[in-house]
C-alpha cells in the first residue's frame, strides 16, 4: 500500500510539476516556448563549464578506489567499528559515500543484495545511502560551474555532515530494528 | 583544504598499485575516468537545458517568486548576505525543493543556476562566499523525503516492506543537516579569526 504510494508519487512527480507550471504560465498569459528555449540556452554552457574540475575530481576518485586504497583502510578501521557496535561489512560504504555517489549505490545495492533487504545490514546499508549527498561531486560540480577554486571550510562541512549522518544512521538503525 | 585530499587520493593510489605490483591500474582509472567525466558533463547539458527551460517558464509567471515570498522567513535567516527579493533566491529555493521531492536529476541543473547567481554579488570570484558555503552546506548534508532511488533497489531485491527505511532515514538526514548549518556559522567565525 505505501510502496504503492511512494511508487506513484515518483512516476508522477516530474508530469505534475509540468503540468502545474504550463498550466499557471498559460493562465498568466507567458509566451511559454520562447521563454523555455531562452532559458535552456544557458545548460549547455555550464555544463561544459564542469568539464575541468569533473575530471580532476574523478581521476583522483578513479586512482583511489581501483588502487584498492579503499580495502586496506577497511581492514585498518574494522577494529574500531566492531569496539562501536557497527557491522564492518557497511565500511567501504562509509568511506565511499562522499566521494562517488555511483560507486556507494553500487556497494549498497550489493550489500542489500546480498543480505536481504530486511536484515540489520540492508537496512542500515538503505538508510546511510539514502541519507547524505555526494560531498566531493557536489563541492567539485557547484564551484566549478563558477570558477571559484578556494573552497574555504566548505569541505570541512560536508565531511563533519556526512560523519554525523553516517552516526545517526548507525544509532537510529539500532534503535529502530533492533 | 582541497589541494591537500587531491594529492592524497591521487598518491595513496599510486603508491599502492606500486606496492600491489599493478601500476597499469593507475593509468587506466585515470584515463576511463576523464572520458566518463566528459560523458557525464554532456548528458547533464541536456538535462540542465530542460530543466532551466521550465525555471524560466515558471520564473515568468510568478510561481518562483510566490515559493520565494512563502519561504522568505527561513531563507532571511540562512542567507542574510543574500536581498531578499534576488533571483538567486528562487533557484536556491527551487533546489532545495527538488532535493526533498527526490528529483535528484533536477536538483543539480537549479543549484548551478542558483551558484551562477550567487556569483554575479561575490565580490572575490575565486574564493567562495559565505552564501555559497551554506548553500552548499545545505545540499552536502540535504534532507530527502522520498529516496526514492533506494526504495526501488529495496523493492527489487524482494523487502517485505521496501519504505520502512523512510522514516531511518528522515532522522538521519535531519541530523546531518541540522550539524551542517551549525558547522558552517561555526568554521566561519573560526575561519575569519584565523584570517586576522
Amino acid at each position: 500500500m505505501m510502496v504503492n504510494a511512494v511508487q506513484e508519487l515518483s512516476r508522477w512527480a516530474v508530469p505534475l510539476l509540468l503540468l502545474i507550471i504550463l498550466f499557471y504560465a498559460i493562465i498568466k498569459r507567458v509566451k511559454v516556448y520562447e521563454c523555455f528555449v531562452q532559458g535552456a540556452e544557458e545548460g549547455f554552457g555550464i555544463a561544459v563549464r564542469i568539464i575541468p574540475y569533473l575530471v580532476a575530481m574523478m581521476m583522483a576518485v578513479s586512482i583511489f578506489k581501483n588502487a584498492g586504497v579503499m580495502d586496506l583502510l577497511t581492514g585498518m578501521f574494522g577494529q574500531v567499528f566492531v569496539l562501536l557496535h557497527i557491522p564492518p561489512e557497511v565500511i567501504p560504504l562509509a568511506i565511499m559515500r562522499p566521494f562517488s555517489g555511483g560507486g556507494a549505490l553500487g556497494i549498497a545495492a550489493e550489500l542489500i543484495n546480498s543480505y536481504g533487504p530486511d536484515s540489520f545490514i540492508g537496512r542500515l546499508a538503505s538508510t546511510m545511502q539514502g541519507s547524505t549527498d555526494t560531498t566531493f561531486f557536489i563541492l567539485t560540480v557547484y564551484f566549478g560551474s563558477v570558477g571559484v577554486r578556494r573552497y574555504r571550510y566548505s569541505l570541512a562541512v560536508g565531511l563533519l555532515a556526512d560523519i554525523s549522518t553516517f552516526l545517526a544512521s548507525v544509532y537510529i538503525v539500532n534503535k529502530i530494528f533492533a | 583544504m582541497i589541494n591537500i585530499v587531491w594529492v592524497l587520493l591521487i598518491l595513496s593510489g599510486i603508491v599502492l598499485a606500486g606496492l600491489t605490483g599493478k601500476p597499469e591500474v593507475v593509468t587506466q582509472s585515470a584515463f576511463s575516468a576523464a572520458t566518463v567525466a566528459v560523458k557525464y558533463s554532456l548528458e547533464l547539458a541536456g538535462i540542465m537545458s530542460f530543466w532551466l527551460g521550465m525555471m524560466k517558464i515558471a520564473e515568468a509567471a510568478g510561481l518562483v517568486e510566490s515559493l520565494a515570498r512563502i519561504m522568505k522567513p527561513l531563507t532571511r535567516y540562512l542567507f542574510p548576505s543574500v536581498p531578499a527579493n534576488h533571483p538567486a533566491m528562487g533557484a536556491i529555493l527551487m533546489n532545495l525543493s527538488a532535493n526533498i521531492l527526490g528529483l535528484g536529476n533536477a536538483a543539480t541543473p537549479f543549484g548551478l543556476k542558483a551558484m551562477q547567481e550567487l556569483q554575479s554579488i561575490n565580490n572575490d570570484k575565486e574564493t567562495a562566499s559565505d552564501a555559497m558555503c551554506t548553500f552548499l552546506a545545505l545540499n552536502t548534508g540535504c534532507i530527502t523525503l522520498m529516496p526514492t532511488m533506494i526504495i526501488g533497489l529495496r523493492f527489487s531485491a524482494g523487502s517485505r516492506n521496501p519504505t520502512e527505511i523512510v522514516g531511518t532515514t528522515l532522522f538521519a538526514t535531519a541530523v546531518g543537516m541540522t550539524l551542517a548549518i551549525i558547522a558552517d556559522k561555526t568554521f566561519r567565525r573560526i575561519f575569519r579569526q584565523v584570517q586576522r
